[in-house]
């Protein structure tokens, strides 16, 4: 019987282990999805509007850079708590 | 029965602070230098960690290659400006990276009647951040800034700037204006309420400006490093297969390694540049409140 409870201790801690993986990773990929489609439409935006106006291209380029920096921030954010819970076991 | 190789472990030892620095050599064996640990200091019912552990002798090698370049370039610039010419080779490189943040990242930002006042500081975050992480991507280097404490007090550094900037030129009530906020235009009711929402709304964007730029840094270092260290752990996994995989995964492993490495290189300048503008934005901000 205290084989038991210890089997059924250590199969808990390792679905644990596994629940918090899986979490973990599902977590990363959605984090990327946000920041790809983010990221890609500044981008789009940004070399659109040099296209429109080439002389603000410095402007647009200064802008683009930041902005895409702070969502980038926001999505190294997301990654760190994902990694968070691999290592929280 | 041959044991799988720990990645995981080989990743976390290559990345995180040790009281080591270890040179290992491709043929086995390794050159260990240990580093001193000193008894934590008690100030305040806190134990403090003071010894010098791998990524502190980084950082102040760090900082002693930011002065000797400084240094060197000063000298060299004086001399070719005696010598009629204008500045050119290494010393003109150094000039125009220092005019570039000078110019475009800290008085553009910050504004022109005190942004030179704040390039020294912003100068600082640029060239040590940039040296930080390219240490890291020397052969036994380690990211310095790959440490969550290291840009923690980077960030704590920005925080108490902004801040501070923020009230002597706002004056104190001006501040609380920034943090008891209501948008301008607004009166009576709808100021109150206004100020009621924004509120929270203001205090935790201040705290979230440092924590971010922190998070930032660290991820961006250490994921690269991550990705790197785990495709040549690859190789280790593989390392018991027949011929043709074996050496099928060392070359593409070595191939995306490389490619990873010269991303790296862009990923560090890029991030030291990213620290040192968004700090310079949040500066601008604080001054141009009124």
């Amino acid at each position: 019987m205290m084989q038991d409870a210890a089997g059924a201790a250590a199969s808990a801690a390792t679905a644990l282990n596994t629940n918090a993986l899986l979490g973990a990773g599902i977590g990363m990929g959605l984090a990327i999805i946000g920041a790809g489609l983010g990221i890609g439409r500044i981008g789009g935006q940004a070399v659109e509007a040099i296209a429109r106006q080439p002389e603000a291209s410095g402007d647009i380029r200064g802008a683009m850079i930041l902005t895409a920096a702070l969502i980038e921030g926001a999505t190294l954010a997301a990654l760190v708590f994902a990694l968070l819970f691999k290592v929280l076991t | 029965m041959m044991q799988a190789p720990d990645i995981g472990g080989m990743i976390f030892h290559h990345t995180a602070d040790a009281h080591e620095i270890a040179f290992e050599w491709p043929w086995g064996g390794e050159f260990v230098i240990h580093l001193p640990q000193w008894a934590p200091v008690h100030v305040g019912g806190m134990a403090i960690d003071l010894s010098p552990t791998k990524h502190v002798v980084f950082m102040m090698l760090a900082a002693f290659c930011v002065w000797l370049t400084m240094f060197l370039t000063g000298r060299a610039l004086v001399r070719q400006r005696a010598a009629g010419r204008g500045p050119h080779g290494a010393a003109g490189m150094v000039e125009a990276m220092v005019l570039f943040v000078r110019d475009d990242v800290a008085v553009s930002n910050i504004g022109h009647h005190n942004g030179a006042k704040f390039a020294p500081y912003i100068l600082t975050l640029f060239w040590f951040i940039l040296y930080c992480n390219l240490f890291g991507l020397l052969p036994w280097g380690a990211t310095a800034t790959g440490n969550l404490a290291v840009t923690g007090a980077l960030a704590l550094t920005a925080f108490l700037t902004i801040e501070i900037s923020g009230m002597i030129a706002l004056g104190p009530r001006g501040y609380l204006k920034t943090i008891f906020f209501a948008p301008p235009g607004t009166s009576g009711f709808t100021k109150y309420a206004m100020m009621v929402i924004m509120t929270p709304v203001e205090l935790i964007s201040k705290l979230v400006k440092p924590f971010a730029l922190t998070l930032r840094l660290f991820a961006n270092m250490t994921a690269g490093h991550f990705v790197i260290l785990s495709l040549l752990g690859l190789i280790f996994l593989f390392g018991t297969g027949p011929a043709l995989v074996r050496w099928g995964v060392a070359g593409g492993s070595v191939f995306f390694v490389l490619f990873m490495m010269a991303l790296e290189l862009l990923v560090a300048v890029l991030q030291a540049y990213i620290f040192a503008l968004l700090t310079s934005v949040f500066i601008g901000l604080m001054q141009h409140e009124h």
